[in-house]
C-alpha cells in the first residue's frame, strides 16, 4: 500500500480514520455544483422570474444549498470524522459567522437610518 | 509515578491516562488544519459583512451593473469549479498510487487555478482603466478588499501546489507528501466554498440590486 518504509501501522490506522471520497461521489459533488452554479447564473441573466426579491432570494437559497454540497462531496464533511470535533469547529464557525454578519448588516443599517441628516435627504440616494 | 500507573489490585479507579501514549507524526494534522480554515472562514466573513455594509454606497460612482460581466464571472467560476474537480481526481488517483497521474492532475488543477487568477487580474485591470478604483467608493473599496483577498488565497494555493509538485517529484508519495497534499485539498476546495459566496452576493446580488 505504502513506499515508505516508515509508515507505521498506527499511521495507517490514522490514515484509514479519515473519510476520502470515490469516483462517483466526486463526479456527484461536481455535476451537484454545476447545476446549483449554472442556475442562479441564468436566473439573473435571463430575469426570468418577474419579482428582484423573490430572484435574489432563490440565488441565495441555492449558495446555500451548493456551500452544503461542496462540504459533504468535496470536503468530506461528516459527524464522525475525527471524533466528531472537526464537525464542533465548523458549527462553532457558523454560529461566528451568522453573529458577525447578521450583527454588522443590522446595527449598521439602523446607524445609517438613524444619522441620516435631515436637510440633506433630498440630497441622498 | 511509576506507582500511580500500576494497575490498581483493589480495583479502584485510576482517574488520568496512566501513560501518555506517543501519537504518530500528523496524527493531529487535518484537524489543526481544518481548525486554521475554520479561522480564515471568519476573516471572509468579516470582509463579506463589509461588503454588506459598504456594497450601496457608490458615492456617485459607477455601481455593479455598470463593472460586472456576468459572463466573465461565469467562466471564472467555471474555472475555479474545474479546478476543484481535477484536485479530486488526483486525491484519488494519489490514493491508488499512481504518482505519474497524481502529478499530471495536479498540474491541470494548476493551470485552471493560474487561468482563475488571470481572468480575475484581466477585470480588475479593466475595471480600473475605467476608472474604478478602489479609493473611487466605499463599494469599490470593499469590493476590492474581499475578492482581492480571495484571488490571494488562490494565489498562495498556486504556490503551495507547484511546491508540492515539486515535493512528489522529488521524495515521491510518502507520507508526509500525502498529508501535505490532503491539506492543501481542504485548502482549494475550501476557496472554492468561499468563490460560491462571491459570486452571489458580489456578482449577482449585485447586479440585481
Amino acid at each position: 500500500m505504502n513506499t515508505d518504509t516508515h509508515a507505521t501501522a498506527a499511521g495507517q490506522h490514522h490514515h484509514d480514520n479519515q473519510s476520502h471520497g470515490t469516483l462517483s461521489t466526486y463526479m456527484l459533488g461536481f455535476v451537484l455544483s454545476v447545476v446549483l452554479t449554472a442556475i442562479p447564473f441564468w436566473l439573473v441573466m435571463s430575469g426570468a422570474l418577474p419579482s428582484k426579491q423573490i430572484t435574489a432570494l432563490v440565488i441565495m437559497a441555492f449558495a446555500v444549498v451548493q456551500i452544503v454540497v461542496h462540504m459533504i462531496y468535496f470536503l468530506h464533511m461528516n459527524t464522525t470524522s475525527e471524533n466528531g470535533w472537526s464537525m464542533m469547529a465548523l458549527i462553532f464557525t457558523i454560529v461566528m459567522v451568522v453573529i458577525a454578519l447578521s450583527g454588522s448588516l443590522w446595527v449598521m443599517n439602523h446607524l445609517n437610518a438613524n444619522m441620516m441628516p435631515i436637510h440633506e435627504m433630498s440630497g441622498m440616494k | 509515578m511509576t506507582i500511580a500507573v500500576k494497575p490498581t489490585q483493589t480495583g479502584e479507579p485510576l482517574f488520568y491516562l496512566a501513560d501518555e501514549h506517543p501519537h504518530p507524526e500528523g496524527y493531529s494534522t487535518s484537524l489543526g488544519f481544518w481548525i486554521y480554515l475554520m479561522s480564515d472562514c471568519l476573516i471572509f466573513a468579516i470582509l463579506f459583512a463589509t461588503f454588506g455594509v459598504l456594497g450601496a454606497s457608490y458615492a456617485a460612482g459607477p455601481a455593479p451593473k455598470d463593472l460586472f460581466d456576468l459572463s466573465l464571472v461565469a467562466v471564472n467560476t467555471s474555472m475555479l469549479l474545474l479546478s476543484s474537480i481535477t484536485y479530486g481526481f488526483a486525491m484519488l488517483t494519489m490514493q491508488q498510487n499512481r504518482i505519474g497521474q497524481t502529478q499530471m492532475w495536479l498540474a491541470i488543477t494548476g493551470l485552471f487555478g493560474a487561468a482563475f487568477i488571470g481572468i480575475e487580474l484581466t477585470e480588475f485591470a479593466h475595471m480600473i482603466h475605467e476608472g474604478a478604483t478602489p479609493q473611487r467608493s466605499a463599494f469599490l473599496s470593499a469590493f476590492f478588499t474581499l475578492v482581492g483577498t480571495h484571488g490571494l488565497h488562490v494565489t498562495c494555493g498556486l504556490i503551495w501546489l507547484v511546491t508540492l509538485m515539486v515535493q512528489v517529484w522529488k521524495f515521491g508519495l510518502i507520507e508526509a507528501n500525502r498529508r501535505r497534499l490532503m491539506c492543501l485539498s481542504m485548502f482549494w476546495h475550501f476557496l472554492d466554498v468561499v468563490w460560491i459566496g462571491v459570486f452571489t452576493f458580489v456578482y449577482l446580488l449585485g447586479v440585481l440590486r
